[in-house]
């Protein structure tokens, strides 16, 4: 076992369970339980809310696997992480103001609050709880896997050793802290993930005799490997540039990142997130996918892709110092697992049981329900994550793009375009859903269609149905300033 | 005919403010990779080492979209309570 580098990530989740304590001492006094638990009571500052932005998105999949692709792809594959640097000032810009405002309005805690009061539907409110829980679930479960994955590299434990260490580190916190506590150990990792990915990516060039010497390398091992086509030449032009929907813009309708643009204090908070959240997101993304790259002169020859940032670390870098590196991936996987968690038990707790179960709820009872679910729900996942069911590894596929599909439109155009009514939203939801899963069958048995990522079509598709549902059945204009009559 | 809260349109207008700089940062992004990257590797120049389509698409890229972000907000966008005020209505 390797303590030099063990030591340092232990610190750093020792001073992670402190931040959860401490947040939840400020949530004991607090008189509205259930926003603050769930929200935070809307009063992150313009840093925590870029930094827990940043954190949530940068999920074990683009800390991990992203890079190992762009060992593998080459520069081609870091151009395509770059179509992430708008998500940085996208979705505060596009759901902005507005969003904020309404959510206020409708006293909103969570997204689908949001499109409960816009649509008025129970039919909106339970498929869209449904959706969340089942593939958001799946997702936080993959992501869990990917955590222990990584304890179980990093420490030499057991796998099952390892997913328990992780999974009680997760819990805890996110237990008693809720939204605050989140939000803030997300700052402190975003922090984490900007120092060390910045430190490792310099430890790579300097082990590689400079970034000259490190292209020419790669130019000699093959030419493709600088070309924006990919190693292969396969990375068409349309295929990364769908990626813009996928990772880039249409995050916009991914609930563990529209809950939080309901959190800022006000609307300096959001100015000050918008710059930050571009200028972490940006440097992020482009540190950690040339560390890729150029990680494949310095060490040749690793199968495996998620083992590249943890090999590249250990080799070049003295071991307490690869310790506090690797604990930023460390800290991306427990800020997207957390988050999740939070926004999977807000849907049953919030959206469930307070909107059809038990409405007159006490502030007690919704207390005892929060706590007992969010455990329980982590059990749940631990117990799965320590055998993967196939299933759940299907689901995962479609967490992502498949909740992009669902919502985007329900969401903005809700807020934009006063003709979107429940009929629309439903429809919307439903081809979304159901085109990508179906697309996602086609384009494995035949390529992809039109040579773009599976998410394009859906995403189309669910805004002609929005579009036309409102427009033909149930046409009414929403009247958005109607509502502050009290 | 009732008037439109006058903090949305302040909100419609940084939200077409977003959607452009988006576009605006997708061609950025696209026209140097593409047109640049497309020529034989050989012809290739390169800056801090690393290939000139990359560079400008996506280093240069990046700072020109940060330094966007920073002045749009400063100059172009208003602060508004988020609150309910008594005299809205």
């Amino acid at each position: 076992m390797n303590y030099a580098v063990l030591v340092p990530m232990i610190v750093f989740l020792l001073i992670i369970f402190f931040i959860g304590y401490w947040a939840s001492r400020k949530l004991s006094t607090t008189s509205n339980f259930v926003s603050d638990y769930f929200l935070g009571g809307r009063e992150l500052g313009g840093f925590v809310l870029a930094m827990t932005m940043v954190a949530t998105y940068g999920s074990a999949s683009s800390f991990l696997g992203g890079p190992g692709t762009a060992y593998t792809m080459g520069f081609g594959w870091v151009l395509l992480a770059m179509s992430q640097v708008v998500t940085g000032y996208f979705v505060l810009m596009i759901l902005g103001k507005k969003y904020a405002i309404m959510a206020r309005r409708y006293k909103a805690i969570t997204m689908i609050d949001f499109l409960k009061s816009r649509y008025d539907s129970s039919a909106v409110v339970l498929l869209s709880a449904l959706s969340i829980i089942i593939f958001l679930f799946s997702a936080m479960a993959a992501q869990w896997i990917g955590g222990a994955r990584l304890v179980e590299s990093l420490t030499g434990l057991s796998y099952n050793s390892a997913l328990f260490l992780f999974a009680i580190s997760v819990l805890v916190y996110v237990t008693i802290g809720g939204f605050r506590a989140v939000a803030l150990t997300d700052a402190v990792q975003g922090a984490v993930m900007l120092i060390g990915t910045l430190i490792l990516l310099i430890a790579v060039i300097i082990a590689g005799g400079g970034i000259p010497n490190i292209v020419n390398d790669l130019i000699n091992e093959n030419p493709s490997l600088v070309t924006p086509y990919g190693a292969e030449g396969d990375l068409s032009a349309a295929y990364v540039s769908s990626f813009w929907i996928l990772v880039g813009v249409g995050v916009v309708g991914l609930p563990q990142i529209a809950v939080r643009a309901m959190s800022y204090k006000n609307s300096r908070s959001m100015h000050r997130a918008l710059i930050i959240g571009t200028i972490v997101t940006g440097f992020i993304m482009l540190n950690m996918h040339l560390i890729g790259v150029f990680a494949r002169p310095v060490m040749p020859g690793i199968e495996i892709g998620d083992k590249v940032i943890p090999l590249i670390a250990l080799e070049t870098l003295p071991p307490w110092v690869a310790g506090i590196v690797l604990a930023a991936p460390m800290a991306a996987i427990m800020s997207t697992v957390d988050s999740l968690l939070l926004l999977v038990s807000s849907s049953i707790v919030k959206d469930v049981y307070l909107n059809y179960i038990k409405p007159d709820a006490t502030i007690k009872t919704i207390k005892r329900v929060s706590f007992g679910v969010t455990g329980i729900l982590g059990v749940i996942v631990f117990l799965l994550a320590l055998d993967p069911p196939d299933l759940l590894i299907f689901l995962n596929l479609f967490a992502f793009g498949g909740l992009e599909a669902a919502f985007i439109w329900p969401i903005v155009l809700g807020l934009y375009w006063k003709w979107g009514n429940k009929y629309g939203a439903i429809a919307s939801m439903a081809t979304g859903i159901i085109t990508y899963i179906g697309l996602h069958f086609y384009n494995l048995e035949n390529g992809n269609l039109f040579g773009v990522h599976t998410v394009t079509l859906p995403v189309l598709l669910s805004l002609v149905a929005f579009i036309a549902f409102s427009l033909l059945i149930g046409r009414k204009a929403y009247n958005y300033n109607a509502s502050s009559i009290k | 005919m009732e008037e439109t809260d006058w903090r949305f349109k302040v909100a419609h207008r940084e939200a077409k403010i977003g959607v452009g700089l988006a576009l605006f940062n997708f061609v950025w992004w696209f026209g140097f990779a593409y047109g640049m990257g497309s020529r034989p590797v050989e012809e290739y120049s390169y800056v801090f080492g690393l290939p000139d389509w990359f560079f400008y698409s996506c280093v240069v890229g990046f700072l020109v979209i940060a330094v966007l972000v920073i002045v749009i907000v400063k100059f172009f966008f208003t602060d508004v309570p988020f609150e309910e005020e008594e005299d809205l209505q």
